[in-house]
């Protein structure tokens, strides 16, 4: 068998050269479905942090990701915030909301935890659905700028776009990586196998989990900043519990615990919502009946999926 | 007085899927039109009188909600975020009965029964091979959540619809100087029939006994004989049968509309908050509470209607993690 560390330095240098040659290969609509595609990725390898390194189930993520969606439509609309200002703003807005939630929910567990992520998301979808005269209620924001950067190229069009946000999720994955490989991130792998021994070893897990729940937040953040330039649109359906249903369905379809895992799972559902949406008005229902087929037949993912092949195949041999 | 404001997103309009809890107001408005207006000496107490009764009446569906997530939470640990959809699809199926057969009492059963037969296949077929497994079986509960509200648009459109008041509910009773629409009293008096026959049931019946003794320990329940399986799809079926009864009894005056799934989760979410999950006492008091701060809070503070419900919740939690009455 092959190493494996290689095969994943290999695979990812692969995806990486792919991913810069894309525009050459695809045109704009398909350039502007793959940048959807890194953004929701970005989003998923956020909540993957929760998830899979530390065990925290939360059904509120996407809370944090509309949250700088508005802060940063709303500064770049009203204010004329430019991007180096608007943008750390969106995802410290985001990051502020995650310790003021955090605070909340970690002070309970398991179904607990569920309910009140849940909730919480759903008081902020209720302001932005309600304060009509700040957030335009559910006709949302239009016609949020794209990015100035002040290079030749306008942000305006797909492929230099692309590129933004490309970077910048590179930059987010490296980060992420960083966190996971850290003795932190070992830390809080140890608290989602078993809590009550990381007591016993003396770390003090609340603040261990409250920290991974902010830089969850950040990350969202980054996310649905580059989801607002990307659309020039925010509307409360960024908030809705659907939306973090539907990330959470990202992380599990790709299989929690692995960053590129639940980045593929995100592109699978962005493509598959694509297509479905060409055919029929029923998205909801096929997202549901995905649901339903990967919890019975995928329950680690895809890439418990590939990893089981590969032991079998690794048995054969 | 802030029932002749505006509604924000207009009546008119067909609701979204998602359904707004802030528009909830709105239905309020339509709520609490049966206002009877009395002489002005009166009219202070009675508003308070009438507005309390509003929020017991709601507080009732709330704890027809509340009771079956708690009871199935206690007994499977299963978080069941279909329990929103149990009732809207009660509401829908109660309505489809109502203008088969004109009675509502039939709908009443039909609509609970219906959804009760469905809860009990989800759990067989579904839910139980993902036994004590919390993050599969909140994955299959979402799934079904949204298979549910996508077939009921699919159904029955998008636009709210009301369900006729059984004729002799449907006028108002009169209590001393206060008149009251009968239908609500109706509310309040079946939401406390439906807690003392749970209450009978759990402390006086054997299968109750049973199922006190599966919710404390499960595995040594089993080993004494008791069958647990079966008992797992009992308690499924009553409270998929509560929330869909919840959910036929709120047709004549809140309406039957797409969206009210996720308001009517996220309402019972907060009861078990505040009251605990795994408790009756806990739904009962939880659902009345948060009925009450729901009514008030869209009566005094229309624009910040959720707070009033969602600030009590964070308190709460601050000083018991789990709920008034809830165990660790």
């Amino acid at each position: 068998m092959m190493n494996d560390n290689r095969v994943t330095i290999f695979a990812s240098i692969a995806g990486l050269a792919l991913l810069i040659t894309l525009p050459a290969i695809f045109g704009s609509y398909y350039l502007g479905l793959a940048t959807k595609m890194i953004i929701f990725g970005l989003f998923a390898m956020s909540l993957d942090l929760l998830i899979g390194y530390t065990g925290l189930a939360s059904l509120g993520h996407a809370a944090y990701f509309g949250v700088a969606s508005y802060a940063t439509g709303l500064l770049a609309l009203r204010l004329g915030w430019s991007v180096w200002w608007a943008l750390p703003a969106g995802v410290l807005v985001a990051g502020l909301t995650a310790a003021l939630f955090g605070l909340l929910a970690l002070r309970a567990r398991g179904s607990y935890f569920l309910m009140i992520t849940l909730a919480l998301s759903q008081v902020l979808w209720g302001i932005a659905f309600g304060w009509r005269s700040l957030t335009g209620g559910d006709d949302g924001l239009p016609e949020v700028p794209r990015p100035d950067l002040g290079l030749p190229w306008s942000l305006a069009d797909n492929t230099p776009f692309y590129y933004f946000t490309l970077v910048i999720a590179a930059i987010a994955t490296l980060l992420l990586l960083r966190v996971v490989s850290s003795p932190f991130g070992q830390s809080l792998r140890g608290i989602r196998e078993s809590e009550t021994r990381m007591l016993a070893l003396g770390y003090d897990t609340w603040r261990y989990k409250f920290i991974a729940f902010i830089l969850a937040g950040l990350f969202a953040g980054l996310a649905g900043v580059l989801y607002v330039y990307y659309n020039r649109f925010v509307s409360p359906d960024y908030i809705h519990v659907a939306r973090s249903a539907e990330v959470l369905l990202m992380v599990i379809l790709g299989g929690a615990g692995s960053l590129f895992g639940p980045a593929l799972g995100a592109a699978v559902i962005v493509l598959l919502e694509n297509i479905v949406s060409g055919y029929t008005e029923r998205w909801l229902m096929v997202l549901g009946v995905v649901y339903v087929l990967v919890t019975l037949f995928a329950p680690d993912g895809i890439t418990g999926v590939v990893r089981r092949l590969r032991q079998r195949q690794g048995g054969r041999a | 007085m802030h029932r002749n404001r505006a509604c924000p997103s207009g009546h008119d309009r067909p609701v979204p899927i998602s359904l707004p809890l802030i528009v909830g107001r709105c239905y309020s408005r339509r709520r609490n039109d049966n206002f009877n207006e009395t002489s002005a000496g009166q009219r202070a107490m009675n508003f308070w009188a009438i507005q309390t009764l509003n929020g017991i009446s709601f507080g009732m569906l709330l704890f027809l909600l509340a009771a079956g997530l708690s009871l199935i939470y206690g007994l499977m640990r299963i978080l069941n975020l279909t329990h929103g959809s149990y009732y809207m699809l009660g509401g829908y199926i109660g309505l489809a009965a109502m203008r088969a057969s004109g009675s509502f009492v039939i709908a009443l059963l039909a609509g609970s029964a219906a959804v009760a037969v469905l809860g009990v296949l989800m759990e067989r077929f579904f839910l139980r091979r993902f036994h004590l497994q919390e993050l599969p079986q909140t994955m299959l509960t979402f799934g079904f959540l949204f298979i549910f509200a996508d077939l009921a648009l699919w159904l029955w459109g998008g636009n709210p619809q009301t369900m006729a008041k059984p004729p002799m509910l449907a006028g108002a009773t009169t209590l001393g100087s206060l008149t009251y629409p009968t239908y609500r009293l109706f509310i309040i008096a079946s939401g406390l029939a439906v807690a003392l026959m749970l209450w009978l049931f759990q402390e006086r019946t054997r299968v109750g006994a049973m199922l006190r003794a599966g919710v404390d320990d499960e595995e040594i329940a089993r080993a004494l004989g008791i069958n647990v399986s079966l008992l797992f799809s009992l308690v499924f079926a009553m409270g998929a049968f509560l929330a869909a009864l919840g959910g036929v009894l709120a047709g004549p005056i809140m309406g039957v509309y797409p969206g009210a799934d996720f308001e009517v989760l996220l309402l019972a979410f907060v009861v078990v908050i505040i009251g605990g999950l795994g408790s009756l006492k806990g739904a009962l008091i939880g659902g009345l509470l948060v009925g009450l701060l729901d009514n008030f809070g869209k009566v005094f503070f229309p624009e910040f209607a959720l707070f009033t419900i969602f600030l009590p919740m964070a308190l709460i939690l601050a000083v018991r993690p789990t709920g008034l009455f809830g165990r660790e």
